[in-house]
C-alpha cells in the first residue's frame, strides 16, 4: 500500500504552487492600500485596526509594485487553488482518506492522550500513533484543510463586489467586506505559519525520505 | 541568517521567474482566460439582475474618498464648475436611433432612483454612499440601441496621463438596474472630488468601472476602435482587467 495516494500527491504539490503564487501575489495586492479595517466600509488609515508593512520586491509577485498584474496572477490561481481543493476534498472524502486518516478518533481526544502526544513531539518522537498521522498530525492537516483553506476561498470571495451580489450571505457572515479583507490576510498568514511548521518537521523528520514519498507515494506498512 | 537568505534567493528566483513568464504571451492569454472564467461565474451564480447590497442611511460612511482624477482641473471644467454645470451636455450616441443631448435639469426630470451602496476600490478600500440619478436603462431606451450595439462606452471631461479618461461594460451591467448615471452623493449635488456633475455606479464592479465627470454615453459593436482598445482607461494603461467584478 502506497503512502500517499496519487491524488493526495498531485494536489500537494499543484496546491503548494498556487498558495505560494496567491500568497506572493497578495503580499503585493496588499501594498496598492496597507491598512486593514473592520465592518462594511473602511478608507481612512487612521481608523485602521492594523497598518501593514510595506512587503519588500523580493516577497512579492511581480517583483515591483503592479497591483494589475498581481490582480492578474492572484485570480488565475485563485481557480487552480479552488478547483483543486474541492476536486481533493471530494476525492478524499470518498475514498475514505479524510476520516480514517485525517479526522481524530475519539479516543484520541483524550486529554491524557494528547498530552502524551505533545510529549512525543517535544522529544522529537514524530512516529507514533496508530494510523497514518498522530493526533497533532490530524489536527494540523484538519485545521488546514476544513477550516483555513475553506477561509481563504469565502473571505476571498466575499471581497469581490460580483460575488457579494451572487452571495449577499457573505457579507453577513463575515461582518463586511472590509472585516472579510482582514480575515483574508489574518488566515494567509495562520496558512503560512502552517507552512513554516510543516517544513521544520519534515525537515526534522527525515526530509530526503519525505520529498521522495511525496513524489513516488513511498510504502505504507500497516503492521508497522 | 544562512536559511533566510536561501527563502530571499528562492523568493527573488521565483518573483524573477513570474515577472518573466507573466508578461510572456501564453500567460497572458491565462490571465484573459481566468477574467474570462469569473466573468462567467459571477454571470452564472448571480443571474443578470441579482442586486448589489443596499445599505441604511446609518451605514453611510462620513465622507466619500476620491479617488483617480479628483478635480480635471481645465479652464473648460472650471468655468462649467462655477457656473453650477447649468451648461453641462450629457450626450448619448452611438449606434442608436435617436441621439440625445441633455442638460442637467433634464437628467433631473426623469425617473430617479436612489440606492445606498459600497463602493469598493481595486486598492482595497471601501466607502458606502447614497447616490441619486436616472437609470442607464432609461437614457438607453430612450435612445433606442441599434440591434449591433454590444458595448456602452462612458466618455469623461477629465484627463489623466494625457488621455482622457474612459469606460465601458457589456449590456448585462448597462441595463442592471442599479447602473445608474448619478448627479447626487448624500442627497447634495456631487461634489468635484466624486465626478461633478455627473458620474457613472456600476455597482457589482470595482471603482475604476465608475467613470466620473462623464459628458458623452456612446453605443458600440466593438470596443476595438475606443482608446487603446481594451475598454478603459486603466485597462490600457496598466492591464487592468476589464471585467471587475473580483
Amino acid at each position: 500500500m502506497k503512502k500517499h495516494r496519487l491524488s493526495t500527491r498531485l494536489w500537494h504539490w499543484i496546491n503548494l504552487l498556487a498558495l505560494v503564487i496567491l500568497f506572493m501575489s497578495g503580499l503585493n495586492i496588499s501594498n496598492a492600500h496597507p491598512w486593514l479595517y473592520w465592518g462594511q466600509w473602511g478608507f481612512q488609515p487612521n481608523t485602521a485596526w492594523l497598518a501593514v508593512t510595506r512587503f519588500p520586491g523580493w516577497a512579492t509577485i511581480p517583483g515591483h509594485y503592479d497591483l494589475a498584474a498581481a490582480r492578474d496572477w492572484h485570480i488565475l490561481f485563485a481557480w487552480v487553488f479552488v478547483v483543486g481543493l474541492l476536486a481533493y476534498l471530494l476525492i478524499a472524502l470518498f475514498n475514505k482518506h479524510l476520516g480514517r486518516d485525517i479526522v481524530p478518533h475519539r479516543k484520541e481526544w483524550r486529554w491524557s492522550a494528547i498530552r502524551a502526544d505533545i510529549a512525543a513531539h517535544l522529544r522529537f518522537d514524530f512516529n507514533h500513533g496508530e494510523g497514518k498521522y498522530n493526533f497533532l498530525q490530524k489536527l494540523a492537516y484538519g485545521v488546514v484543510l476544513f477550516i483555513l483553506l475553506p477561509l481563504m476561498f469565502l473571505t476571498g470571495m466575499a471581497i469581490s463586489p460580483g460575488f457579494d451580489a451572487a452571495f449577499p450571505w457573505l457579507l453577513d457572515v463575515f461582518g463586511g467586506r472590509q472585516s472579510a479583507r482582514s480575515l483574508h490576510f489574518i488566515v494567509a498568514w495562520c496558512v503560512f505559519g502552517f507552512f513554516v511548521i510543516h517544513v521544520l518537521l519534515v525537515l526534522l523528520s527525515g526530509p530526503v525520505g519525505q520529498l521522495r514519498d511525496m513524489i513516488t507515494g513511498g510504502r505504507f506498512d500497516e503492521a508497522a | 541568517m544562512k536559511r533566510r537568505n536561501l527563502l530571499v534567493g528562492l523568493g527573488a528566483g521565483l518573483v524573477a521567474g513570474c515577472s518573466k513568464v507573466g508578461a510572456s504571451t501564453p500567460m497572458q492569454k491565462l490571465f484573459e482566460l481566468a477574467e474570462g472564467w469569473h466573468r462567467g461565474a459571477q454571470r452564472t451564480l448571480a443571474g443578470r439582475n441579482a442586486l448589489a447590497r443596499e445599505f441604511s442611511p446609518e451605514d453611510i460612511s462620513p465622507y466619500f474618498r476620491g479617488n483617480g482624477t479628483t478635480d480635471p482641473g481645465d479652464a473648460s471644467y472650471a468655468a462649467h464648475a462655477a457656473a453650477g454645470f447649468a451648461d453641462w451636455k450629457l450626450a448619448v450616441g452611438g449606434l442608436v436611433d435617436r441621439p440625445l443631448l441633455l442638460s442637467l435639469d433634464q437628467v433631473r426630470a426623469l425617473p430617479q432612483r436612489t440606492q445606498i451602496t459600497r463602493h469598493d476600490c481595486v486598492e482595497g478600500w471601501s466607502a458606502i454612499g447614497q447616490w441619486t440619478g436616472p437609470q442607464l436603462k432609461t437614457l438607453l431606451d430612450a435612445a433606442k440601441l441599434k440591434p449591433d450595439a454590444r458595448f456602452i462606452v462612458f466618455h469623461c471631461a477629465d484627463m489623466l496621463e494625457g488621455a482622457n479618461y474612459y469606460e465601458s461594460i457589456d449590456l448585462i451591467d448597462a441595463f442592471h438596474p442599479q447602473t445608474i448615471v448619478a448627479h447626487q452623493l448624500n442627497g447634495a449635488p456631487l461634489p468635484v472630488t466624486n465626478g461633478a456633475p455627473l458620474r457613472m455606479r456600476i455597482e457589482r464592479q470595482l471603482g475604476y468601472k465608475h467613470a466620473k465627470y462623464v459628458n458623452a454615453i456612446e453605443a458600440v459593436a466593438s470596443l476595438d476602435g475606443v482608446g487603446g482598445g481594451k475598454g478603459g482607461f486603466w485597462e490600457d494603461r496598466a492591464g487592468y482587467q476589464w471585467y471587475a467584478g473580483i
